[in-house]
């Protein structure tokens, strides 16, 4: 069925046709039309934010929690370039996102026009992919298109910049919203003789070990599923990236802990010392990896990825899978049936027993204190407080980001967003908002750093206004505490402009804004502070006043191998002096 | 190596035996004719920290707005196939080939070529024209255009012939290039 319509309807119908409920957006002159349609219908919920890039991670925040796509809106010029940030971090992330912005008319593009700007020139290297739309007739077609490509193979943010005079002229409407525009079909299904590979080098492993990563959860609730249901089958240990915590639950016997840079010393000795590594949906990061040369040096690699890009660009690995987490692992695990293997039970035993050794030596241990309130004894009491509730956490960027993946066990996918790859200070409270707004009734906390909330505060007024009860659970050690602790690795302890100063009095800051402020800075007085925060119904700031000088360990220091971690309770400063070699220092 | 937007490319049938060391391949890319696309493929090439040595672009279908863009570029194997897949993960590509690869390419380029000069240096120019089978395209009292069609390093030896002879200036179209045999891309 066609219709005739102006390019701004489209717009809106567009959205109403790919069963869009809400979309975050900040108006100005190049996009009047399509704001003046959204006034016009009820059918489309349109937050607005404070911050164009705000409109971005809330967008975000929507899309990770609900698994569907989240959908910004903002005008040319300063609009689009507020949203670059937000774009990097959805296509670091692979977050399904559409974005569309206003242009100038197309009879004044490149005229230095008025806010324009080169929004597809500007948003190329960060978007999967983006139009400038130029005639009425091709805005259809791309508008359906770039959902299903923001959506398909592996996500990512896509963008449609449309020119005013565009969304004024009339054309003719259609739902093309099951049609393909380009020949873009990443395949899902992997060819069966790369599984039956797989399955027979998994069941001869005699220390196997699972690492799996954002993909699971990009790939939907069935590959969860599935992924628990391969665990049981193989009986093999499981760890995971920042990005795929949740996909096996924290509680789960064969869980041990997230990997990586700030992972758990059992996660990361077992991936250095297993036999048969099998990558699910993760990307070999830098952060995961260390030291390339010294990364897991005896073990034979599986990875199963979406994007064949993803494979061998870091790590050459044995086995390259290309294909959809879900359907892999569901090929995987009928031919792992049809096959039954007989593994080998004593070799299982030994591993599990050297893994054990590992786990006894309680790497997230830390001092307690019975005065001041350590960062991780909050998050424990967080996690504590909130995990038996429909909870949803988002995170900030710093240490606190870490202790975070370390002490809120997640049970659940869909439940932790933050960002990891382009590790965005300000992502969590525009985050938050938009998680919340997709999870009415939800309890949605950010869990903030002092300096990472201020980079979108002003977001609360959003958050005040759309009735959105978030709260941001800031643990204040009064530092940019991940910077500072580098510069002590790296740079002789000179803390150079890591202190925060002239803070904000966070609680009348909460105030003036509406919301609600907290303060708390006794152990014993935490819990109840915190049962007050889950009570209230409306947006709250918690400055919660930690230790400053707390540091986040396990770490494996840059340029070194997953052997080579510092441990928590027991580094000297004379370690921290020491532990990064020259070659390690100019790496991030 | 082949990559086809749309099928089946698991990686693990693109393994193959590859030659360990560095070297310049020739990468021909099928894409959609829409605008931006050269930008997003140069922005691939620069924003990635790979190289270009040479870039071609042109319509071959109008009908149906595909373009070929060819493209020699330096690298190890492991680079190549990555930027094998960096180019395949672009939405309007539909094709890859590596040319060198698939084996001994059909690769030619045209050059026009101006010298100028007068007596001995004039009729050795013209000399050395018909021994690499350049054409006279241009012709003054004391200056020659020659084009010339060939591989890459026969124009590269005969533009160096040419710089003794009164070379001055010089226009290349990059790199046409196409596999042997029956089968197209
Ligand atoms: C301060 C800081 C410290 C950090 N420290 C750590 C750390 O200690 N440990 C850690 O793990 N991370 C850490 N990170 C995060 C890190 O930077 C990366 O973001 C993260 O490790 C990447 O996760 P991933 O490999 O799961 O990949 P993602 O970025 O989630 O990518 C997903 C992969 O799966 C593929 N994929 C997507 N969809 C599918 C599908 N349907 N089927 C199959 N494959 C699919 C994609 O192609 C991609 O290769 C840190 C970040 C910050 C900011
Ligand atoms: C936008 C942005 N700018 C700079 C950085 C570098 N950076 C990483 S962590 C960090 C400090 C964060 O401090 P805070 O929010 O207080 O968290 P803490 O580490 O103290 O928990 C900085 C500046 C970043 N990640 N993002
Ligand atoms: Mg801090």
């Amino acid at each position: 069925m066609t219709r005739q319509m102006t390019g701004a309807e489209m717009v809106i119908q567009a959205l109403i046709d790919q069963g869009v409920d809400t979309i975050f957006g900040y108006p100005g002159g190049a996009v009047l039309p399509i704001f003046d349609e959204l006034f016009q219908q009820e059918e489309v919920r349109h937050v607005l934010v404070r911050h164009e890039q705000g409109a971005g991670h809330a967008a975000e925040g929507y899309a990770r929690s609900t698994g569907k796509v989240g959908v910004a809106l903002a005008t040319s010029g300063p609009g689009a370039t507020n949203m670059v940030t937000a774009l990097t971090d959805a296509l670091l992330d692979s977050i399904p996102m559409v974005c569309i912005t206003g242009q100038v008319p197309t009879t004044l593009i490149g005229t230095d026009a008025f806010q324009e700007a080169d929004t597809v020139g500007i948003t190329r290297p960060c978007t999967k992919h983006n139009w400038l739309v130029r005639r009425i007739e091709d805005l259809p077609g791309i508008l359906h298109e770039a959902f299903r490509i923001a959506t398909t193979g592996r996500p990512g943010p896509v963008l449609v910049d449309i020119p005013k005079n565009i969304q004024f002229q009339t054309g003719t409407y259609e739902n093309c919203k099951d049609k393909a525009l380009t020949q873009y079909h990443p395949a899902v299904k992997a060819p069966d003789a790369a599984i039956r590979e797989a399955v027979e080098l998994m069941a001869a492993a005699k220390k196997p070990i699972l690492y799996t990563g954002g993909g699971v959860i990009n790939s939907g609730p069935k590959a969860v599923a599935l992924l628990r249901d391969f665990v049981k089958l193989t009986g093999f240990p499981i760890t995971s990236t920042l990005m795929g915590l949740g996909a096996y639950p924290a509680s789960g016997k064969n869980w041990l802990g997230m990997l990586g840079m700030h992972g758990t010393y059992e996660a990361n000795l077992a991936m250095h010392d297993c036999d048969v590594m099998v990558c699910i949906g993760a990307r070999f990061d830098d952060r995961i990896t260390g030291r390339i040369d010294a990364f897991s040096p005896n073990s034979k690699k599986i990875h199963i990825d979406i994007d064949p890009s993803s494979i061998n660009k870091n790590v050459v690995v044995d086995l390259p899978i290309v294909g959809d987490v879900g359907s892999v692992l569901e090929d995987m695990i009928a031919a792992w049936n049809a096959r039954k293997p007989v593994q080998d039970k004593a070799a299982h035993a030994a591993w599990w027993k050297q893994i054990d050794g590992w786990r006894a030596k309680k790497c997230l241990t830390y001092r307690p204190s019975a005065e001041a309130i350590m960062p991780q004894y909050a998050l424990e009491r967080l996690h504590a407080l909130t995990k038996d509730r429909d909870t949803y956490i988002t995170t900030e960027v710093g240490q606190h980001q870490m202790w975070v993946a370390q002490y809120y066990g997640f049970e659940e996918p869909n439940r932790f967003m933050t960002s990891g790859g382009l590790g965005t200070m300000g992502y969590g409270l525009p985050a938050a908002i938009g998680t919340q707004l997709a999870h009415p009734g939800a309890l949605v906390i950010d869990v903030a750093g002092d300096a990472s909330i201020q980079m979108n505060i002003q977001e609360l007024s959003t958050a005040v206004q759309h009735n959105a009860p978030v709260k941001a659970f800031i643990l204040n050690n009064q530092y940019m505490g991940m910077v500072r602790q580098w510069q002590q690795l790296l740079h002789g302890n000179r803390l150079s402009h890591s202190y925060v100063d002239s803070q904000p009095d966070f609680v009348r800051l909460a105030e003036a804004y509406g919301a609600v402020g907290i303060r708390c800075s006794k152990p014993s007085e935490l819990d109840d502070a915190i049962e007050e925060m889950i009570r209230i119904d409306r947006p709250v700031l918690f400055d919660c006043h930690v230790v400053s000088l707390a540091n986040c360990f396990p770490m494996i220091p840059s340029g070194k191998a997953h052997n080579e971690m510092l441990l928590g309770a027991d580094v000297s400063d004379e370690e921290i002096e020491t532990a990064i070699g020259t070659a390690g220092k100019v790496l991030v | 190596m082949m990559i086809v937007a749309g099928q089946s490319q698991s990686a693990y049938f693109l393994e193959e035996e590859l030659p360990s060391t560095e070297r310049s391949h020739t990468l021909s890319v099928l894409v959609d004719n829409e605008p931006g696309v050269l930008a997003r493929v140069v922005g691939l090439f620069s924003g990635r920290g790979y190289n270009i040595e040479s870039l071609t672009v042109s319509e071959i279908e109008h009908s149906s707005h595909m373009s070929r863009i060819t493209i020699v570029t330096t690298g190890r194997p492991p680079v190549i196939s990555q930027i094998m897949h960096q180019l395949g993960r672009l939405v309007p590509v539909h094709k890859v080939i590596n040319l060198t690869w698939a084996g001994d390419a059909l690769e030619r380029e045209l050059a026009l070529v101006k010298v100028a000069g007068k007596g001995e240096m004039r009729d050795e120019a013209l000399r050395l024209a018909q021994a690499f089978n350049a054409r006279i395209v241009d012709a003054t009292l004391d200056s020659y255009v020659f084009e010339i069609t060939g591989a890459p390093a026969d124009i590269d030896r005969f533009v160096g012939l040419m710089k003794e002879c009164g070379l001055v200036e010089l226009a290349r179209t990059g790199l046409a290039a196409l596999a042997r045999g029956k089968t197209g891309i």
